[in-house]
C-alpha cells in the first residue's frame, strides 16, 4: 500500500479523509469538541467545487447533509453528543429513506451540556438507537489518528454500500491529538471508492425500494429524470406512502436484515498481543476501543514486562458489534477487563454477547483519559 | 381548451386525502400551470414538504420529490439547491410546519436569500392532527388546545419574511387561483428566496368551531381579512391591523442570491478570486 506521512490532528484529518473519499457537501453547526472538522471543511470543500455551510442548528446541518444526499452527493455533518441528540429525528429519516451520510460524532462528557471540553466515550449507546423505531446502526469507532483518517474513509464507502448513516465515533483526546499520522495516499483512497449503486433502465421501470429481502434502496441521484418520491412514512416499492400490512412489515425488515445478515462486511478489529493466548490461567483480556485502546496498550507492555500475559481486543466497528469475536476470546479467556469512559455503556454489550456476567471494569465520567498506570493497577488489583 | 393537469400528477396517487372542498388541491393546481407556463421540465422540479395536510402535496405531483421531517424543509432543501444551483427547488409547509417548529430554518432561508421557492399553505390551524392552535390561529378563536379561545398573539408571516431578508415577498389566497399562478410564476422567475403566504381554507378543523362550516364560509371570512396591498395602504392605521395586504409585498432583484455568492467562495479558494469583502454586497454595514 503505497502511504504518505502527515502531521495533523483527529478532527482535520477526517475533514481530510472525507475529501479524499468524494465527500462534497458538508452541513454542520459549530459544537466542541467537533468544530475543527467544519473549520477543515469550509476550506477542503470549495476548494473541490463542493460546498460547506454552516447552518442556523444542528438540526439544520444534518437536514442539509441529507438533502445533499438525496440530490445524490457523498455528504456528511459532524459534531458531538448534544448535537446528535438534536440531530436524532432527521438521522432517522436517513435511516427510512437509505440516504447515505456520514456523521462524525466527537464524543465529549455528558449528559446535556456536560463536559464540553473534555473526553467521554458517553454516546457509544446513543450511536446505537439516536432515533425511534426500528433500524441498525453502523457505528465505527477510530482508534488512532490515522484510523480518524481511513474509518471516515469506510464510513463512506459502506454508507454507500448500505445505503443509511454511518457514525464515526471519535473522542475529545483523539480528535484533539496532534502528531504524524501514516495514511493511504489520496490514489489509493480514490481507487477503492465504491460508489452507490444506481439503476439505468428506462424511468418507468425504476422502483427504488424494490430490492432483495437482504439489500438496501437503489436511489438514482435527483434531477436526471428518474423521479420518485423520499417519504419517512413507511413507503412501498417507488417509494410512496403506503399503510399496505405485508409491504410496512417487509420494509422494517429489510431496514434490519440488510444489515444484520451482511455483518461481515462490517466487522473490523484489532487483536493485540493475543495470539499467544493459550486459556491458562493468569492470562488477561482487555477490551477497549477508541483512545482508551492507546492506554490500554501501554498498560499491556507494563505488564507484560511484569510477567502478566495481557492482550487487547479493539472493536473498531461496535456496531453491529462483532458478537461472535467476543466470544471467542471471552470463552478462551478467564481474566476480563473492560475499560471504557462511561459506565458500562459496550460492557453490556460484552455481557451480551459473551454470555458472561463476570466481566470486570474500569470506568471513569469525570472527564479525564484513563492512563496506562490506571489499567495497570486495577489488572493487579482484580485478578 | 381545459388545461390538461395530467401530465404533472401522479394519477394513481389519486384522489387525495385532503378533506371535500380544502384549498390545498387549488394551490397545487395553479402551481402546477405555474410551472406549465414557465416551460420548467419536471426533471428540473423538486418539491419539498414537510408534515401536515400539506406534507402529502409533494407525493401527488410528479417531480423530484422529498416529504421531509416536520418543520424542515427548508434545511433538506438548502442541501438538494446548494448541490444544483441550476434546478427549480420549491418548498411547501403549513403554517404550523414552517412558522412553530420550523421558524428556525424560515428565518434563516429568507436571510440566505437561498433561490428556493416557499409556499406556505396557511389554514390557520393544526389541521392533521385535529384543530390545534398554529402561530397563524387568530387570537379568540377556538382551537382543541385552547377551548377558551387562543390567547396567542398571531404572527404575521410576510412581515416576519420581509424582517429576515427575503428578497421576494407575497401575499394570495386560495379564492383567486388566477392570482396564485401569476405569483407562482414571479416567485418561480425570481433568483433568491421566494416566500408565499398563501391563505387557505380548513373549515373542517378550524371552521367548524368557529362560525364558518362551510367551505364558503371559511373562505368568505379570509376574503374579509385580505385586501390587495394598494388598498391596504390606503387604510387607516388601526384598521390596517386587521387586515392582511395581498400581492407581492416586496421585490428586491439587488441583492445577492446564496448559490452565486457561494460560487464566490469556490472561486476564491480555487484562485480564481481575491478575497469577499463588503463592497461585493448591495448592502454595507
Amino acid at each position: 500500500m503505497a502511504t504518505r506521512e502527515v502531521i495533523s490532528n483527529g478532527n482535520e484529518l477526517s475533514a481530510l479523509a472525507a475529501k479524499d473519499a468524494g465527500c462534497r457537501f458538508f452541513g454542520g453547526y459549530p459544537i466542541t469538541p467537533s468544530s475543527e472538522v467544519m473549520h477543515e471543511m469550509s476550506d477542503l470543500m470549495p476548494e473541490v467545487g463542493g460546498v460547506c455551510i454552516q447552518m442556523e442548528d444542528e438540526i439544520a446541518g444534518v437536514a442539509a447533509a441529507i438533502g445533499a444526499g438525496m440530490a445524490g452527493v457523498r455528504t456528511m455533518t459532524a459534531t458531538s453528543g448534544p448535537g446528535i441528540s438534536l440531530k436524532a429525528e432527521n438521522l432517522g429519516l436517513a435511516q427510512m429513506t437509505e440516504v447515505p451520510l456520514v456523521v462524525v460524532n466527537v464524543m465529549r462528557g455528558g449528559p446535556s451540556t456536560g463536559l464540553p471540553t473534555r473526553v467521554s466515550q458517553g454516546d457509544v449507546r446513543q450511536a446505537k438507537n439516536p432515533s425511534h423505531g426500528d433500524y441498525r446502526s453502523i457505528t465505527l469507532c477510530a482508534g488512532s489518528l490515522a484510523e480518524c483518517y481511513t474509518e471516515t474513509v469506510r464510513a463512506f464507502n459502506l454508507a454507500d454500500r448500505f445505503m443509511q448513516p454511518v457514525f464515526v465515533l471519535l473522542d475529545e483526546t483523539i480528535g484533539h491529538m496532534h502528531g504524524k499520522a501514516i495514511l493511504p495516499t489520496e490514489e489509493e483512497v480514490a481507487a477503492g471508492i465504491v460508489p452507490r449503486k444506481s439503476f439505468d433502465g428506462a424511468p418507468e421501470d425504476y422502483l427504488p425500494y424494490e430490492c432483495e429481502a437482504d439489500q438496501p434502496a437503489v436511489l438514482n441521484p435527483m434531477f436526471k429524470g428518474y423521479r420518485y418520491h423520499f417519504t419517512g412514512l413507511h413507503h412501498d416499492a417507488k417509494g410512496f406512502p403506503t399503510e399496505e400490512i405485508e409491504t410496512c412489515r417487509k420494509l422494517i425488515q429489510r431496514l434490519e436484515d440488510k444489515v444484520m445478515m451482511h455483518t461481515d462486511e462490517l466487522e473490523l478489529n484489532e487483536e493485540f498481543m493475543l495470539d499467544d493466548m493459550t486459556g491458562a490461567d493468569g492470562e488477561v483480556l482487555i477490551i477497549a476501543y477508541g483512545s482508551v485502546s492507546l492506554a490500554a496498550k501501554e498498560a499491556i507492555r507494563h505488564l507484560r514486562a511484569a510477567g502478566i500475559k495481557a492482550g487487547l481486543f479493539r472493536p473498531i466497528t461496535l456496531w453491529p458489534s462483532p458478537a461472535e469475536s467476543i466470544k471467542k476470546y471471552t470463552d478462551l479467556i478467564k481474566n476480563v477487563l473492560c475499560v471504557e469512559l462511561n459506565i458500562r455503556q459496550y460492557t453490556e454489550e460484552i455481557e451480551r454477547v459473551s454470555g458472561r456476567l463476570d466481566l470486570e471494569g474500569l470506568y471513569k465520567v469525570n472527564g479525564r483519559p484513563i492512563s496506562p498506570n490506571e489499567i495497570v493497577n486495577k489488572v493487579k488489583e482484580v485478578f | 381548451m381545459a388545461f390538461n393537469y395530467d401530465k404533472y400528477l401522479r394519477l394513481e396517487k389519486m384522489p387525495t386525502l385532503w378533506c371535500w372542498g380544502c384549498g390545498d388541491g387549488v394551490i397545487l393546481k395553479a402551481f402546477v400551470r405555474a410551472i406549465d407556463k414557465l416551460n420548467i421540465n419536471p426533471d428540473d422540479v423538486c418539491v419539498v414538504s414537510g408534515i401536515g395536510c400539506s406534507g402529502r402535496f409533494s407525493s401527488y405531483v410528479d417531480f423530484n420529490t422529498v416529504h421531509t421531517t416536520h418543520g424542515r424543509t427548508v434545511a433538506f432543501a438548502t442541501g438538494i439547491k446548494l448541490m444544483n444551483p441550476d434546478k427549480y427547488v420549491i418548498c411547501v409547509a403549513g403554517d404550523g410546519d414552517a412558522l412553530a417548529i420550523g421558524g428556525n430554518h424560515t428565518i434563516h432561508g429568507c436571510r440566505r436569500n437561498i433561490d428556493i421557492t416557499m409556499i406556505i399553505i396557511n389554514n390557520f390551524i393544526y389541521g392533521l392532527t385535529n384543530s390545534q392552535t398554529s402561530p397563524t390561529t387568530p387570537q379568540g378563536m377556538w382551537t382543541v388546545s385552547q377551548k377558551s379561545g387562543n390567547i396567542d398573539p398571531t404572527f404575521n408571516a410576510t412581515d416576519l419574511a420581509i424582517a429576515a431578508g427575503a428578497s421576494f415577498v407575497a401575499r394570495e389566497t386560495m379564492l383567486d387561483p388566477k392570482k396564485l399562478e401569476k405569483v407562482f410564476v414571479k416567485a418561480l422567475e425570481h433568483r433568491g428566496f421566494a416566500f408565499l403566504d398563501i391563505m387557505s381554507n380548513c373549515h373542517i378543523n378550524l371552521g367548524r368551531k368557529n362560525k364558518m362550516a362551510s367551505a364558503m364560509e371559511n373562505l368568505g371570512w379570509i376574503d374579509s381579512i385580505t385586501t390587495p396591498l394598494k388598498k391596504w395602504e390606503a387604510l387607516p392605521e388601526e384598521e390596517k391591523l386587521n387586515v392582511f395586504p395581498t400581492g407581492i409585498l416586496k421585490e428586491d432583484k439587488i441583492v445577492r442570491e446564496y448559490c452565486d455568492m457561494y460560487q464566490d467562495v469556490i472561486d476564491f479558494h480555487q484562485g480564481k478570486r481575491k478575497t469577499i469583502t463588503q463592497d461585493d454586497f448591495a448592502k454595507k454595514i
